[in-house]
């Protein structure tokens, strides 16, 4: 299953971006290779729609979990169609590779 | 007709208070007067005026609808919207319309080769239209709960002000994001409204840059004097701003306010400080037809 966390740079090290549309990147962990991908969010700055111009970008990798600070109105509905599940963690010290590794563990 | 906005940057520092008193006392002269209340978010105007409903205007956008059986997931519409407001996934034949980020300028539409999109109406607020003494008009701007931008309801209320009184006073919504802009780019003059507190300059100080960049002239009026600090004053006197009036701080005032009383109603002096603002306003910059 590949998983998208919120991050606020592109390194293990970078924090969990507390923003999901506006986040700097996403990083793409995938619990069968246990490989992580940091791809850049194009949509960080977008005047409007960040959110589901980030949706998109995750449902378009076949993410099935979001794990990010929280998630707005617009794309609350928009995620459930998809089936792709939530989790807010409002924690901003927490690191990409702490999350991994919170995975790891489930 | 000369148009009179009355501003502030920060919320509840009397703007309404000082539109209300304006237009009280120029229809108190039998002055033609207009007050549009275009705080569409949160329009209070009428509490304090018993008035007769004459009109309402339903503000309306388009908003596509998508046939999904025309539709060969291409793309393009998704491409063409500026606002991401319409939600593609090709791979899995997912198209959805996010109605709360549509602007309505039609765009996808005109992208679509395949006939799959219509648009239906979207309601977005109403223009309530409604006579004072008969013979005055106060316009109120009133945006549906839930959407996202007031814009599109204050400027059809804007249009309904027409070119027959002499003087329209436009009651802004705060802050100086695209509401206010909207609402004072209309204006001939903007009477900023303050209060004598580090909150109040700082909101001052960006509405009072944001109208130098729009090259709109206005002047200030410091509510609620006696309380706070000196430092708007200094700000003033520094930057060449004209003060044009200071409204003590009054629990009488606010008593009478909250009781959707208006100071003016019994204040003769308040009155005739109000009406001399309007007269020097005009002599100064009236008649400029701003048609904008």
């Amino acid at each position: 299953m590949k998983v998208a966390i919120t991050s606020t740079g592109s390194t293990s090290d970078s924090k969990l971006d507390q923003r999901f549309g506006r986040c700097s990147y996403f990083a793409i962990y995938d619990t069968e290779t246990r490989e992580t991908e940091f791809i850049p969010n194009p949509g960080k700055d977008a005047t409007d729609g960040a959110g589901p111009a980030a949706v998109q970008i995750v449902a378009s990798r076949n993410v099935k979990k979001i794990i990010s600070g929280d998630f707005g109105a617009k794309i609350r509905s928009l995620l459930d169609n998809l089936g792709i599940e939530m989790t807010a963690i409002k924690d901003p010290e927490k690191s990409i590779s702490d999350i991994v590794n919170m995975l790891g563990k489930q | 007709m000369i148009k009179i906005a009355i501003a502030s940057g920060k919320g509840g520092t009397g703007k309404t208070f000082v539109a209300t008193n304006i237009f009280h006392v120029l229809t108190q002269k039998n002055v033609s007067s207009v007050l549009a209340d275009c705080d569409a978010e949160a329009p209070n105007v009428l509490s304090f005026f018993e008035s007769v409903r004459k009109e309402t205007h339903e503000v309306i956008q388009f908003v596509p609808v998508i046939d999904v059986n025309k539709c060969t997931y291409c793309g393009k519409c998704h491409e063409y919207c500026t606002y991401n407001a319409i939600f593609i996934l090709p791979p899995s034949k997912i198209i959805s319309v996010i109605e709360d980020l549509c602007h309505g300028c039609g765009a996808c539409t005109v992208a679509c080769e395949y006939d799959a999109i219509t648009e239906k109406p979207f309601p977005l607020g109403n223009v309530n239209i409604c006579l004072y003494k008969g013979s005055h008009p106060i316009i109120e701007a009133r945006m549906n709960t839930g959407i996202m931008s007031p814009v599109r309801v204050i400027k059809q209320a804007l249009r309904h002000i027409g070119h027959e009184a002499e003087i329209a006073v436009l009651d802004s919504p705060p802050g100086t994001s695209c509401p206010f802009i909207q609402t004072v780019n209309q204006a001939d003059y903007v009477i900023l409204v303050t209060e004598p507190t580090p909150f109040g300059l700082s909101d001052l100080r960006q509405s009072a840059e944001t109208l130098k960049t729009m090259n709109r002239p206005f002047g200030v009026i410091i509510n609620k004097a006696g309380m706070g600090n000196n430092d708007v004053r200094d700000y003033l006197a520094r930057e060449g701003i004209s003060l044009l009036l200071e409204i003590p701080y009054s629990k009488k005032i606010a008593g009478l306010y909250s009781r959707g009383r208006l100071p003016v109603e019994s204040d003769e002096s308040f009155g005739i400080q109000l009406l001399n603002i309007i007269e020097n306003i005009t002599a100064g910059y009236g008649n400029s037809n701003n048609k904008r």
